[in-house]
């Protein structure tokens, strides 16, 4: 730094050369992340179904007032039970649609007789606050055909989903928009 | 190349709720309905995201270097607010892009989203050539600070430098867990989210309601002091050609703009020093920097004593700790009860889990002796920095802390002449401004282009 127009400029020079660098730098780390890891649609948040123990977290946790987790019926895993232990509590007075023998604590799920002597069961996803308090009674008795899942139509896919914090057993996944349900889907024998 | 479907071997692990009591039966006429799946929103959002993140950072580069437009600058930070805070919820973003990428460089089976990828670039290599536009008037996070900056004070230079070096230490604390796959701090501790979503933890809502309170008097508090792709913007607009300027032509050292911004960046030219005083600087610029290892060497050593605390946060880790003393638990404690719950429908043994938890507990010990050893590294280098002059004769911005904001545009008696406010700058300038008027001050680098 003899003369400070002489230092000046060479500093110059210096600030040209690391500018390239940094350049090619985050140019390189962007082209590598893009060439190795990069996809181009989204990846969204989604619940596996075999993990998840129905904690009644994503009730709570999710960012949203009315949670973008809801209950599904997976209806070709469905045994269309008359007692649906998803729809009933333990001991129901009577296999109705009376609220108090309803399990859901909102009413969310829609019991129809359809070819007898078989019931499908529907939710009503307005309804339904992912309470999994069905989903528990399902897979006790069932055939754990009712399941959390990711709803994609009300998930604002948080960069880091909140539940997913919040979920003791590690079931939120992140998947690749093009498939954006982990459904459980029964292979059923022919 | 791409590695999307990771998650699905998952669906294989053992379960135990798989059984089918029920088979499902054979109906004759009523037809087995679909089991809804709504689709997500068209992946076309993400492609215009990337196409607005490009248009915002042209238009605020041509506003703040080219327009030297303050107005302009925040209705665009005002647009942007609008657009990539409250219509597209704050996700995706180029702060908490950081994690992907770091997750993305130490785990190979991490696809990442086209779009994360260009929000993480983009803004950084527009820093590279006009410096921190992103933060001017497109980050949804400076554009709400911004907004809200009102009566904004200066703070000591002092506490402006300690607590810059902040988000350094954020961000390698939010790499450490986005890398290891524990967490994303910057996600789970971003203060406006929860205003762009309009919903969100009471925590966060008051976090952020605090931040943008004390935004009103101390302006940008996050950005400057926490946001630590803010800190990455502001070491490559170091290297910028085109920095953003005080005035649009020469410094006539006024000093009418010396305490124009709020955020501390302008740096008044430095008092030539004495040849004695020089070498004393010099002597003690070569203790400082001789000092760096030393501080690297302290903060691994440091860091790495505290790496169970750091795994704590880790899943694995806490489980095990649960699996290990399942006596212990608080019957409160829903989360590790649950967990526990979890852990035995998954049907694996606890040993499984502890040797996952070694594992990690391993990986810890290297990424905290890391953390600390660049948390050392900050130290020093700010230290270092701190005694470091560089010989200039105008009036500028300090591109590590300037956001482009343009509030000292107005400032400076040049500018108001470009505007036609004034006719020359004598009306301005303060009785007895020591500047010889009508010499043209030296321009500090022959080649620089404004
Ligand atoms: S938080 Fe996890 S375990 Fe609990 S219901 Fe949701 S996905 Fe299932
Ligand atoms: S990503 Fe956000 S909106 Fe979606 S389920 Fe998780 S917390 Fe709810
Ligand atoms: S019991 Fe809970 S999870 Fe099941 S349908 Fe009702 S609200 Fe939804
Ligand atoms: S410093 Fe961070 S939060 Fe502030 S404007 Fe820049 S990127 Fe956004």
């Amino acid at each position: 730094m003899a003369s400070p127009g002489k230092g000046v400029s060479r500093r110059e020079i210096l600030r040209d050369g690391l500018q390239m660098a940094a350049l090619v730098g985050a140019g390189g780390l962007g082209g590598y992340l893009l060439g190795n890891h990069g996809q181009g649609d989204d990846m969204l948040w989604q619940i596996d179904p075999y993990k998840c123990i129905a904690c009644g977290n994503c009730g709570t946790h999710c960012v949203l007032q009315d949670s973008a987790v809801k209950c599904v019926n997976d209806f070709s895993m469905c045994g269309y039970c008359d007692l649906c232990t998803g729809y009933f509590p333990p001991e129901p007075a009577a296999l109705n649609t009376a609220a108090e023998n309803q399990l859901c604590p909102t009413g969310a799920i829609v019991r129809r007789a359809v070819e007898e002597p078989y019931y499908e069961y529907t939710i009503d996803e307005d309804l339904c606050i992912a309470c999994g308090k069905c989903v528990v009674g399902c897979a006790a008795f069932g055939n754990a055909s009712l399941y959390l899942q990711v709803r994609h139509d009300r998930c604002v896919n948080c960069h880091q989903c909140s539940i997913a914090i919040a979920c003791p057993s590690q079931a939120f996944v992140r998947v690749p928009g093009s498939q954006p349900y982990l459904l459980k889907q029964r292979i059923r024998p022919k | 190349m791409v590695l999307t479907l990771a998650a699905l071997p998952l669906l294989c692990g053992g379960s135990a709720s798989g059984e089918e009591r029920f088979p499902p039966p054979d109906f004759t006429y009523h037809k087995m309905p679909e089991t809804p799946v709504p689709p997500p929103p068209s992946p076309l959002w993400e492609y215009a995201d990337t196409a607005a993140l490009l248009a915002a950072l042209a238009l605020a580069t041509y506003l703040a270097l080219g327009r030297r437009s303050r107005n302009g600058l925040l209705i665009l930070a005002a647009v942007s607010l609008l657009w990539f805070g409250f219509r597209r919820e704050g996700c995706v973003c180029s702060i908490g892009a950081i994690q992907d990428v770091a997750e993305a460089v130490f785990n190979a089976h991490r696809a990442v989203p086209g779009t994360v990828i260009v929000f993480f670039t983009l803004p950084i290599v527009f820093a590279l050539f006009f410096g921190r536009v992103f933060c001017a008037a497109v980050c949804p996070l400076g554009a709400i600070q911004e907004l809200a900056a009102i009566r904004p004070q200066r703070i000591p230079l002092w506490l402006e430098h300690t607590l810059g070096i902040v988000p350094w230490v954020y961000l390698g604390v939010a790499v450490l867990y986005a890398a290891g796959g524990t967490a994303y701090v910057i996600c789970e501790y971003d203060p406006f989210v929860a205003f762009f979503r309009r919903s969100g933890a009471a925590s966060m809502l008051i976090f952020g309601a605090c931040l943008l309170v004390i935004g009103i008097f101390i302006g940008r508090p996050y950005c400057r002091f926490l946001c630590p792709y803010g800190a990455i913007l502001g070491l490559a607009s170091k290297l910028a050609r085109w920095h953003v300027r005080i005035p649009p032509t020469n410094c006539i050292r006024c000093r009418l703009c010396e305490e124009a911004c709020p955020y501390g960046a302008i740096v008044s030219p430095p008092a030539p020093l004495a040849p004695a005083e020089r070498r004393k600087a010099r002597r003690r610029l070569a203790l400082f920097l001789a000092a760096v290892p030393v501080w690297i060497a302290l903060g691994a050593v440091v860091g790495r004593m505290t790496h169970a605390t750091l795994a704590r946060m880790d899943y694995q880790v806490r489980l095990a700790g649960w699996l290990a003393a399942e006596k212990d638990i608080d019957p409160n404690d829903k989360l590790a009860l649950d967990a526990v719950r979890a852990f035995r429908n998954t049907g694996q043994s606890p040993a499984e889990v502890f040797s996952a938890a070694a594992a990690r507990l391993e990986t810890f010990r290297t990424g905290a002796t890391l953390l600390g050893a660049w948390i050392g590294l900050v130290v020093g280098l700010k230290l270092t920095q701190l005694c470091t002059r560089t010989p200039r004769d105008d009036y500028h911005p300090d591109p590590r802390r300037c956001v482009a904001c343009g509030r000292c545009f107005w400032y400076c008696p040049e500018e108001q002449v470009r505007r036609g406010w004034i006719q020359s700058v004598e009306a301005v300038l303060p009785q007895g401004t020591p500047v010889p008027l009508n010499t043209v001050a030296r321009r500090d680098s022959p080649g620089e282009k404004t």
